[in-house]
């Protein structure tokens, strides 16, 4: 099978059915539970830190 | 040491720049290697006066980078009014052919200023608006130090002189005719590199942060950096016909070259001027209205639905071209759908204001930041629309096009950019409040108002111009010449004129809005040091 046929094939097959399922794990991922809770402390860094960077060794390894 | 080395490299530099001065086989080249040469060899004085000077002051870790963000505002609002004064006199050159003055043929006439002024808007305004906000963005939303020391200052001189090599080269006639990649070779040698040491400042930061969590602002900001590397390489792949001389010759040919094209050009509109500027909106809405962004969930699905759509959506700039049906129809069907979180993101941004909406009549700042999401939601809903074949058929090649992209752009990306000087400039030059917030309002009129001008101009002109070009008597014939349609359009080209310059008189009254809040305002209190960062 030349190029184009076989990449083609690829693109319309198994890529198209990755592409989309990443895409609905991203959606189910971002509802998983706890989520909401998660977000609220993460929506809010623009309030936190405006003038200055945060101590050495600020950050939470418990969250990710 | 590292001062020997920068000698040396920019010696080595000066001296090839002169050398590719003096084989010059064109006058752009001639131009730009000149240039290069100067930029260099003063560096390379500097460097030596400054070489035994000590280095660095201690650690600078414990307080942000900022000078370098103040240089992009200041260049972002010099360039916006030098990209907007070109856009309005190219518009009344439409209107008023005389103003090609003879004099100044080929240099000066319409086809030169037009890519000065594309290139200028997108390039050197938004340009210089995505990497000023992203510097200070990353900084505050990762609570560290930007990485990389004066890498930061490289990025935002050598982008200048990206800049300044481009625009020179336009009048003189250097230009692959590649629209909104107009540079020739080297500039785009050049950008690759000062891009990726923009990545590399902005990936370094976001590794040594100190929150847990990326903020979403950061994931538009980076796939926009990475995005534009590669649609940029992928683009502009070309050989030089002489390292001597500016020309150089594409590598596709006929319909991939098309296709690589507006692959490129889509996705700088989805990339550079959408996700960027998201990123802009997903922090400095928020922080102008003092609360969290609507929905974290929504930005997340936001950000992800929009890149895995965005990249697709190119093939509806080649309609009833050589490029075959199903890619035309699959840029379609993306951009339709692309819709959908378009209008989320747009959601997200004015839902923010859900319960603060009083601020919009005592805050004319935020009021720019809602008309801009305003008109990002406008031209999001437009742009799907014009891609479908049918629609296409009559707005191609049409003015509504251009009606089009300036809704965005003027409207969306202007505004929003402007909300963010008015927001960065007291809190980087640590001054209490704005000089005077009636300018903002006379700032946020004369802009709305240009831009309903232009926009409304543009869709009278661009649907009278289809209609025309498609209308045939009894017997088949063409009932209008091109230049019936020319004539036709004289008035609403004056109007798109008008508008311009109110467009462009808003943005010289924030500049001296902003001078003077350098200038005169009161300074801020100094920020109480002994409140812990938490």
């Amino acid at each position: 099978m030349e190029t184009y046929s076989l990449l083609r094939d690829f693109a319309d097959s198994w890529m198209l059915l990755f592409l989309f399922s990443f895409f609905i794990g991203v959606v189910l991922w971002a509802f998983r539970p706890g989520s909401t809770k998660t977000y609220e402390y993460h929506a809010s860094t623009p309030l936190r830190n405006e003038d200055r960077p945060a101590p050495e060794g600020a950050r939470r390894p418990e969250e990710a | 040491m590292t001062n020997y080395i920068k000698l040396i490299a920019l010696g080595l530099i000066t001296l090839f720049a002169l050398i590719a001065a003096n084989y010059a086989r064109d006058l752009a080249y001639l131009v730009n290697a000149l240039t290069v040469a100067l930029v260099a060899g003063g560096l390379f004085l500097w460097v030596l006066k400054h070489t035994d000077e000590p280095g660095a002051r201690g650690d600078l870790s414990g307080e942000y980078m900022d000078g370098v963000v103040r240089a992009g505002v200041v260049a972002t609002a010099l360039w916006g009014v030098v990209g907007f004064l070109a856009g309005t006199f190219i518009a009344f050159q439409l209107a008023f052919p005389e103003l090609n003055f003879e004099w100044a043929q080929g240099y000066a006439n319409f086809g030169r200023l037009r890519p000065l002024h594309t290139s200028a808007v997108i390039f050197a305004f938004a340009g210089n608006a995505l990497i000023a906000t992203s510097f200070y963005v990353v900084q505050r939303t990762c609570a560290a130090r930007l990485w990389g020391g004066n890498l930061a200052w490289f990025v935002f001189w050598g982008y200048q002189l990206v800049i300044v090599l481009a625009a020179t080269g336009y009048l003189l006639g250097a230009t692959q005719s590649k629209e909104y990649a107009e540079p020739e070779w080297y500039v785009d040698w050049w950008l690759t590199i000062v891009w990726l040491a923009y990545l590399a400042v902005f990936v370094g930061t976001i590794v040594k942060r100190r929150e847990p969590h990326i903020y979403v602002a950061n994931w538009f900001y980076l796939a926009f950096i990475i995005t534009i590397a590669m649609l940029h390489v992928v683009n502009n792949l070309s050989i030089p016909v002489s390292i001597w001389g500016s020309k150089s010759v594409q590598v596709f040919s006929g319909v991939q070259d098309a296709m690589v094209q507006w692959w490129y050009g889509h996705n700088a509109v989805g990339f550079l001027l959408t996700a960027g500027f998201l990123g802009m909106m997903y922090y400095f809405v928020p922080k102008q209205a003092e609360r969290p962004v609507f929905s974290y969930k929504l930005s997340i699905i936001h950000f992800w639905a929009l890149i895995f759509l965005y990249i697709w959506a190119g093939p509806h700039h080649l309609h009833y071209t050589a490029l075959p049906d199903w890619a035309s129809t699959l840029g379609m069907v993306f951009s339709v759908v692309l819709w959908m979180p378009s209008w989320g993101g747009m959601i997200n941004g004015l839902m923010t204001l859900s319960g603060a909406w009083d601020k919009l009549r005592t805050d004319p700042i935020i009021r720019m930041m809602v008309i801009s999401i305003g008109f990002y939601g406008m031209s999001t809903f437009e742009g799907p629309m014009m891609s479908i074949r049918a629609v296409n058929s009559l707005s191609h090649y049409t003015d509504w096009t251009i009606g089009h992209v300036h809704s965005g752009a003027l409207g969306w990306n202007g505004m929003i950019t402007f909300g963010a000087l008015y927001f960065l400039v007291p809190k980087l030059w640590n001054r209490e409040r704005l000089y005077s917030l009636s300018l903002v309002s006379w700032h946020f009129w004369l802009a709305t108002i240009g831009i309903i001008l232009y926009a409304a101009a543009m869709w009278v002109t661009g649907i009278m111009e289809g209609l025309m070009w498609r209308e045939v008597d009894a017997n088949g014939f063409l009932v209008n010449s091109f230049a019936d349609t020319v004539a036709a359009k004289f008035p609403m080209y004056v109007v798109r004129g008008l508008g311009g310059v109110m467009y462009l008189s808003g943005a010289l009254i924030m500049c001296y809005n902003l001078w003077m809040t350098v200038k005169r305002s009161p300074a801020a209190r100094a920020a109480s040091s002994t409140v812990p960062a938490e």
